[in-house]
């Protein structure tokens, strides 16, 4: 099911601003993949390019490879719709669709795809909420709106909206930042369940969470203001917070930096 | 006990002296018993007594506040007390509108006016009614309203979801001249249509007017809405793989779409008015048309015009009634689309 992710060379531009430079990378499948940096470095705009998201801002565009198993996301006659399908995505604040109820919400991506009966969706509904540890919770009210959820849970629900449509690999954009620290655990526990089933990539600016949650880690940063960001290194969490080969990684990680 | 006396020692200095809460009430009716008094005395019209009394209460409120508070909380008051008068100089001419329009309306608005034409009755009789025109406005600014709010809505569509460059400034611009407009030069275009078609007035000529009047309202209106929109909703619902345009039709449109409803519902109101293209275009008729493709029809706006034109006591009488009429479509348009726009907002559910 899960699927692996190789990028080569990877340039992003911004209009004529350049974003991210020549990125190469391996992200394993069945695995937490945890991005840091410093702001700015463009590890949101990596992620973004990793399931054509990128190209949705305008003058968003990109040079380079994204294998996903084998097939380049951005070779010819690549669908970006088919793309998203199975690469799903989780954004830094939770955005549950404000006019529908959880359940609906839930089933939105298979709804707004057409083809699922009434009996299938209920199923799902209920897997991909167990899934995201939120069925327990909602099961009561899943008619009332989505908005109504406290921050966590919302995105816990964006969680179930995402994993329902069965991706293949699942980004994750800062989940946390926007979270208190019991809502922060019962998301960090989910991504270590969802991990069995999916490829996961998680941008992260907490240090321990990265070092909690991720098998391995990529260390993002920034020549200047104003340069694109480059990948420094990626390697086994472990090692990557014991033992990193190079200065710049152990400086951040470690609070010194300038 | 120490605390005590050198609270008595020290005056607070966070506390200054106050007016009562009551103080503006009191030098609002004083103002006005003033300028009563004074207008009475030298006998102004009642306007003057007005522009007094709202001099009075802005320099009283800023002359004793300032004895009393200092000049930072007379300033504060003043700022106030401008907010009070304009607002209820802007109450004015609404109220005596419709104040003057329920008075002399409601004389001769019963079911039977409502219900027959003028077909049997000249000007010059009392009795007639506008039931014609009511069917005919009805039908014009409905198919106006079929024609531009789809159009409109689409427009505004492409120029937020889609339009970038050249194309979507040119539109821009385009709707922005369009909304400047005038009615009777949207009206003397559809008539120099009908003319090389040599055709005689009809309702849904001046459909097609109204409706190039409506439409850039529509755009603009529904450009708004759809901009309140956050991009966020837009991005979740692509990140779920949903297409770009089953994103906009499923969440971007119910997301928005009372506002939008809102919109189109003051664009009609605002067209309901209008009678310059119905009087080059439909022309006005004395009897009832129910068939908007053929023949002359009436419209209430323009009853009101021939009606006041024809200049006796019986066509004034109608002439307001129907004005009255016109007053309470439009009012009723705004309270359903009030009502729709609170029956769609996005729900918070707690």
């Amino acid at each position: 099911m899960a699927k692996r992710i190789d990028v080569s060379g990877l340039t992003a531009f911004y209009g004529s601003h350049k974003a991210i430079e020549d990125i190469s990378m391996t992200v394993e499948p069945r695995s937490v993949t945890a991005f840091i940096g410093p702001s700015g470095c463009g590890k949101s705009t990596f992620l973004r390019t990793l399931n054509r998201m990128h190209e949705v801002t305008s003058g968003g565009r990109v040079e380079g490879k994204v294998l996903l198993d084998d097939e380049d996301l951005y070779g010819p006659g690549i669908d970006p719709v088919a793309v998203r399908r199975e690469v799903g995505m989780v954004f830094q604040r939770p955005n549950p669709f404000p006019t529908m109820s959880i359940f609906d919400n839930v089933a939105a991506g298979l709804r707004l795809n057409g083809g699922y009966k009434k009996s299938e969706l209920g199923d799902i509904v209920e897997k991909s909420l167990k899934g995201a540890n939120l069925w327990n919770e909602v099961k009561d009210r899943l008619n009332k709106p989505g908005s109504g959820l406290s921050g966590g849970q919302q995105q816990r629900l964006c969680i179930a909206r995402a994993i329902a449509v069965e991706p293949k690999v699942l980004l994750m954009d800062e989940p946390c930042s926007a979270l208190d620290p019991i809502s922060t655990l019962a998301i960090e526990d989910l991504i270590g369940e969802l991990k069995e089933r999916f490829t996961i990539v998680i941008v992260t600016h907490n240090m321990q969470q990265a070092a909690r949650v991720s098998d391995r880690t990529a260390f993002f940063n920034l020549a200047a203001v104003g340069q694109p960001g480059k990948l420094i290194e990626i390697d086994d969490t472990e090692r990557i917070f014991s033992n990193p080969s190079v200065q710049a990684t152990e400086d951040y990680i470690s609070g010194r930096f300038g | 006990m120490s605390n005590a006396v050198i609270a008595e020692k020290r005056p607070s200095t966070l506390r200054g002296a106050s007016l009562p809460k009551w103080s503006p009430w009191a030098i609002a009716a004083g103002s006005v018993a003033v300028a009563v008094a004074v207008g009475a005395g030298t006998g102004l019209t009642k306007v003057q007594w007005g522009l007094i009394s709202g001099l009075l209460f802005l320099a009283a409120t800023y002359g004793i506040a300032a004895k009393v508070e200092g000049r930072r909380q007379a300033k504060d008051r003043i700022a106030t007390g401008l907010v009070w008068v304009a607002f209820l100089v802007a109450l004015v001419p609404l109220i005596s509108l419709v104040w003057v329009t329920v008075v002399r309306g409601i004389k001769v608005l019963d079911v039977y006016f409502l219900t027959h034409s003028m077909g049997l009755v000249a000007d010059s009789q009392p009795g007639g009614g506008i039931y014609h025109a009511i069917i005919g406005s009805l039908e014009q600014v409905g198919l106006a309203t079929l024609i531009a709010a789809p159009i409109g809505v689409l427009t505004a569509i492409y120029l937020v979801e889609y339009g970038r460059g050249r194309l979507a400034q040119a539109v821009t611009f385009f709707v922005d001249v369009m909304t400047g407009v005038p009615s009777i030069v949207a009206g003397l275009f559809i008539l120099s249509l009908m003319l090389i078609f040599d055709m005689q007035p009809f309702g849904f000529a001046g459909s097609m007017a109204l409706a190039i009047l409506m439409m850039p309202v529509v755009v603009r209106s529904t450009e708004e809405m759809l901009k309140l929109v956050p991009n966020e909703l837009r991005e979740a619902s692509l990140a779920l793989g949903v297409p770009k345009w089953r994103t906009i039709l499923k969440v971007v449109l119910p997301t928005s779409i009372g506002g939008i409803t809102t919109g189109i519902m003051l664009a009609v109101a605002r067209i309901a008015g209008e009678t310059a293209p119905v009087l080059l275009l439909v022309f006005g008729n004395r009897f009832i048309n129910n068939n908007p493709f053929e023949g002359p029809q009436q419209s209430l706006p323009l009853y009101v015009y021939q009606q006041y034109a024809a200049g006796n006591e019986y066509a004034y009488d109608r002439a307001w009634a129907a004005s009255l009429a016109l007053i309470a479509f439009v009012m009723i348009l705004n309270l359903v689309a009030r009502a729709i726009a609170r029956w769609k907002a996005p729900k918070t559910g707690r």
